[in-house]
């Protein structure tokens, strides 16, 4: 790839709108870049559920939803939550009760039978413990219990197969042996969204010239000399993808929020602040110095309370204004599948003048008929939103964030966020990741396969989503590649990614504090590098484990549900 | 008729009553154990019915103060609707962001594009030179490539094969199958250099202490520090929100006086977690923490160390293991060892080393690793690669120094009395070099030593001034030029880009009457 083919940029081609998308044909199996199934099961040793995986999947005809991630008007409805049914919920929290009591239990013993064992949570030479308080009971008494199916390690490409190293654990979950062996099993795991997450194609061939010429690393912080070529090109064309004039890139996704939420809010302004926001929102609000204020997850009407409130009183004490309002939203909230409520937000920005930071982490790329996130996805102008924030890591496949804004804003930034002063700039590499899949992205290069990829993505989820409803599981979310499953019963956390993985199946589980305590879930991301076969496949297992698990408990949709509702009748 | 009713409905009441109690009863008589508490209870009645009547008073108290104790804001002002619109009308935000200043414009304009790395020879010294914009080489002097591996061809060429077999993005965090065979290689070969249990890898060096500080020091601990620390710490000290004391930079007796305070104001408190924190090499002044002295108050005064080592892991002490080898002490001894691997390594990332309790405890705490995406692979095997070379060929480290002591050597036979080089014969890779006498104000010292740098790339040689996020320091440095050493470059060209800073310096402040 390298040069020549970035020098001259072919001219935009006209985005689709949603309607178009709709009815636009969808292309329908993965092509050229992807490695099929023979080649994937030739190149390891496949263990009898991968065989057994690829039977299923022949055997299967391959019919498609059509549609894509367009808004399709008022369906706000569905972004709500659903409830947990009541016995579910007791039964959760009897687990938990008989959990801690277990916990406390051997903790008690073991301190009197096994002291040795217990002195690094005492006091000890003058030296207070490192860790103390419930979070060293947590860790030791529930996480320790299910660490098998956290931080397992891997090989090779996370695509749409990843390859696990097996590992075996002889003293209950404390340490791990890495047997040497290895399984590969289908992913849906990896932020992978639109499956750039390759080893080769285009975006692997662009890198290796790059590393060629530039090497691995720029040297410093963009601010001391280390400043590519590279870097001004990527920006620019990240600029030009999300509708804005200027863009800024920084070095790792987290540090994108947390080093630059304190550049643009400080003493004397409000940061506003959705209760789900990720951490890295939370750390950068925080160091920031200036207030916080929480308000319900995607509850418009808690926000205009807040913003009431917050401006008619003014800052604490003083009662002086509030020199400005920031709020922080994110577009795809990654643990709940829910999307922001965009058009609700900017109403309300247009009444109380707020400043808004839109983080995409996961939204870009994986939303909107064009792939450019929220904005695209709603049909809004993104000239909406002062700020736009996203990162590299999930969609594009490479690392780092960006901030897009006006020319002003980001200057501005420059001088002032942490990363860019200070951090070490990103690497041309991860630099021409980005760049040449965005270029696939926004169809300025290979064709029409961006455009693939996302109705790839976009069908994939759609079907797999509504295939769970169908089911009776309590799913959260719609229309987004990320799909919770509410598993809630602290056991099933681990039985789940277990009994998935024995079938070849890659997932992962979150419960607290990752989740609220009674809703541990297990979220599935799907990627355009699934093919139908995959995902249907895949339901199967699902349903199968979630028979097994007790899991299809939704009282508002399913079969079991409908049935019912039939016989009511 | 109504007289029928009446005894109709105390009939209902009695068997409504009557059928609750027995169903209590039922219940009660199920729950193991009620019949003991029911004893108890009746007993100590019969015992003692003041009691009873005092601990009724007592549950109905606490239920009371329960549900009647929801967070009220102390400091409102009840305001009507009509007022609350009104003030949300006439609000006015101030703009997002401030206008930059025409210092900052001018930065931007002209800020030194570099297009590309020009290799000097296939083996590993080179990266040291680079082409900028107009097409031209330059000596580099602004990188922090101390052991000169930033462009070397074997590390390309196992990146390259890196990227052939991972990929780029891990596309997941550590947790979540983000933990690639290469990143515990990565963290068990650190470990293994630095002679302790374990490390732990993240995927900015910048971030790693902003992590790893709060992970263990929580509300009530105590952290004592450098006043010269970074923003690095400096943000992680206040995300701990712990009680924070400072101490003089590299005072080693106001370090003494803060311990000593801050013992006796917690003498009669119960025990909780307290940390020393420092950088090894300071990255605002150039010069080493007096680690022996700050190793011997802390065991005295009982606190953990934590050392933030970017600048001295991999260049200072004689095979590169930074501070604590500088210093004849192990690795090991200090509790919490932090550093990037974007300077040495010429990588990505940071990595933190220590005691294994310490390194597992961040695999959940520890926020940027676990709330974000692993490393790339192929920078984890860049960093990997650049260790072993640093391993085989320790010597490099030395060079390094060797090349910062020449530079600073330069400056000080330079004979120009109005420049001054912190820390004259330090051997630390980061070198500033700074006006001697402060100007009327900072403006215009930094258009000042601006111009010497423009003077430099103009003349060849790539230095930058230093610096920082002005209103966020927590003392801000004087204005300096930054000059990185590097084992890459030969002593010769350190001391012929020593010279040109010099000569810049010279006529810069003959244009301006200073000199
Ligand atoms: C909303 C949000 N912001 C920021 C990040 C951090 O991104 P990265 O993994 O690139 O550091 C994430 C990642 O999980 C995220 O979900």
């Amino acid at each position: 790839m390298g040069k020549g083919s970035r020098a001259h940029f072919k001219a935009n081609q006209p985005p689709l709108s949603s309607a178009d998308l709709l009815t636009a044909a969808v292309v329908d199996a993965p092509f050229g870049m992807y490695k099929s199934d023979t080649d994937s099961s030739s190149a390891q040793a496949k263990s009898a559920d991968t065989t057994k995986y690829l039977e299923t999947a022949a055997a299967e005809p391959s019919s498609v939803p059509t549609g894509g991630f367009v808004f399709h008007g008022n369906n706000h409805g569905e972004h709500c939550i659903e409830k947990t049914p009541l016995h579910v919920l007791i039964t959760t929290y009897l687990s938990y009760f008989i959990l801690i009591i277990t916990g406390h239990l051997r903790d008690f013993i073991g301190f009197r039978t096994n002291p040795a064992a217990y002195a690094h949570l005492r006091n000890k030479n003058g030296y207070a413990p490192l860790n103390s308080g419930f979070d060293t009971f947590y860790h030791r008494r529930l996480y320790t219990r299910i660490r098998d199916v956290f931080n397992r390690p891997i090989t090779n490409v996370p695509g749409r197969t990843i390859t696990l190293l097996e590992r075996q654990s002889k003293d209950y979950n404390k340490s791990f042996q890495l047997k040497g062996t290895t399984r590969e099993v289908l992913n849906l795991s990896s932020y992978n969204y639109l499956g750039f997450a390759q080893s080769e194609g285009p975006c692997a061939d662009a890198v290796e010239a790059v590393i060629k010429k530039y090497g691995i690393q720029g040297g410093t912080s963009r601010m001391d000399n280390g400043t590519l070529d590279l870097h001004l090109e990527a920006e620019s064309l990240v600029a030009r993808f999300m509708g804005k004039e200027a863009a800024m890139i920084v070095s790792m996704g987290f540090a994108t929020n947390s080093t630059t939420i304190p550049s643009l809010a400080g003493k004397g302004s409000l940061v506003i602040s959705d209760e789900l926001n990720h951490a890295s929102i939370v750390f950068g609000a925080r160091v920031s110095g200036a207030s916080i204020k929480v308000f319900k997850h995607n509850d418009m009407k808690d926000l205009e309370q807040v913003l009431r409130e917050a401006i008619s009183q003014g800052q604490p004490r003083t009662h002086r204004p509030w020199k400005k309002i920031l709020l922080i939203v994110e577009g795809l909230y990654s643990m709940e599948g829910s999307i922001c409520n965009l058009p609700g937000i900017i109403a309300l920005k247009n009444k109380y003048k707020f400043y808004l930071y839109l983080d995409e982490a996961h939204s870009v790329g994986a939303m909107g008929p064009n792939g450019r996130g929220i904005c695209d996805y709603y049909g809004i102008d993104p000239s909406n939103v002062d700020i736009l924030m996203g990162t590299f890591t999930k969609s594009f496949g490479a690392a780092g964030g960006y901030l897009a804004a006006s020319k002003r804003v980001i200057d501005y930034i420059r001088f002032n966020s942490h990363s860019n002063v200070y951090a070490e700039s990103i690497t041309p590499p991860i630099l021409q990741q980005i760049i040449t899949s965005t270029k696939i992205i926004m169809c300025e290069e290979h064709g029409n396969d961006g455009r693939r990829r996302i109705q790839q993505l976009a069908q994939n989820s759609k079907y797999f989503c509504s295939e769970l409803k169908r089911m009776g599981f309590i799913v959260y979310g719609v229309d987004s590649p990320v799909v919770p499953l509410l598993l809630c019963h602290p056991a099933k956390i681990p039985a789940f990614s277990r009994e998935m993985l024995k079938r070849g199946i890659a997932v992962v589980v979150v419960g607290y504090p990752g989740t609220p305590i009674i809703t541990s879930r297990v979220r599935f991301c799907i990627s355009a590098a699934h093919t139908m076969e995959d995902i249907k496949w895949a339901l199967e297992q699902i349903s199968e484990v979630g028979d097994m698990l007790l899991l299809k408990v939704s009282e508002e949709n399913g079969e079991r549900v409908k049935k019912e509702k039939k016989k009511l009748q | 008729m109504s007289q029928t009713f009446v005894s109709e409905t105390a009939h209902k009441v009695v068997t409504a009553v009557n059928s609750t109690v027995s169903l209590a009863y039922d219940v009660y008589s199920k729950v193991p154990g009620a019949t003991v508490v029911y004893k108890y209870v009746r007993d100590s009645h019969q015992n003692d019915p003041v009691r009873t009547l005092l601990e009724l008073v007592f549950i109905v108290v606490m239920a009371w103060y329960f549900f009647n104790n929801k967070p009220k804001g102390k400091n409102e002002v009840k305001l009507t609707e009509k007022e609350i619109q009104e003030l949300c009308d006439e609000w006015e935000p101030e703009d997002l962001v401030p206008e930059l200043t025409e210092l900052q414009n001018s930065d931007l304009e002209n800020m030194a594009v570099i297009a590309g790395q020009i290799l000097i020879n296939t083996n590993s010294a080179s990266g040291t030179k680079v082409k900028l914009a107009d097409g031209k080489e330059r000596l580099n002097f602004a990188s922090n490539n101390f052991i000169g591996v930033m462009n070397s061809e074997p590390i390309k060429e196992k990146a390259v094969a890196a990227l052939r077999k991972y990929g780029v993005g891990s596309c997941g965090p550590p947790g979540f199958y983000g933990t690639l065979d290469v990143h515990v290689e990565l963290e068990q070969s650190l470990a293994r250099f630095l002679g302790v249990e374990s490390s732990i890898i993240y995927s900015q060096g910048f971030s790693t202490a902003s992590s790893v500080i709060p992970a263990f020091s929580k509300r009530s601990d105590i952290l004592v520090v450098d006043d010269a620390c970074g923003m690095s710490i400096l943000k992680g000290v206040e995300l701990s929100r712990s009680t924070v004391k400072f101490y003089k930079h590299n005072d080693m007796k106001d370090l003494e006086t803060v311990l000593r305070k801050v013992q006796e104001s917690t003498k009669k408190k119960p025990l909780t977690r307290r940390f020393i924190i420092t950088e090894g090499v300071f990255t605002a002044y150039g010069d080493i923490c007096n680690l022996p002295a700050i190793i011997a108050l802390k065991e005295k005064y009982k606190y953990r160390l934590i050392l933030e080592d970017s600048l001295g892991f991999g260049c200072i002490g004689q095979t590169g293991r930074g501070t604590p080898e500088h210093y004849g002490i192990a690795p090991a001894d200090v509790d919490v060892y932090v550093a990037s691997m974007a300077n040495a390594l010429a990588s990505s990332g940071g990595f933190c080393a220590g005691r294994k309790e310490i390194v597992e405890h961040q695999r959940l705490s520890g926020l940027s690793y676990t709330f974000s995406a692993s490393l790339p692979a192929l920078l984890a095997v860049s960093a990997l690669e650049a260790l072993k070379v640093l391993e085989t060929a320790p010597v490099l480290a030395v060079q390094c120094q060797q090349n910062a002591i020449a530079m600073r050597e330069v400056f000080q036979k330079s004979g120009i009395s109005q420049i001054r080089v912190l820390d004259t014969f330090s051997n630390t890779p980061i070198i500033h070099v700074r006006l001697s006498s402060r100007l009327a104000n900072r403006q215009e010292e930094e258009h000042i030593l601006q111009e010497v740098v423009d003077t430099c790339i103009r003349d060849g040689v790539i230095v930058t001034r230093a610096r920082y996020v002005e209103a966020q320091e927590l003392a801000l440095p004087v204005p300096s030029i930054k000059i990185m050493a590097s084992a890459g470059h030969s002593k010769k060209d350190s001391e012929k880009a020593a010279s040109v800073v010099k000569d810049a310096f010279k006529k810069v402040l003959k244009v301006h009457r200073l000199g």
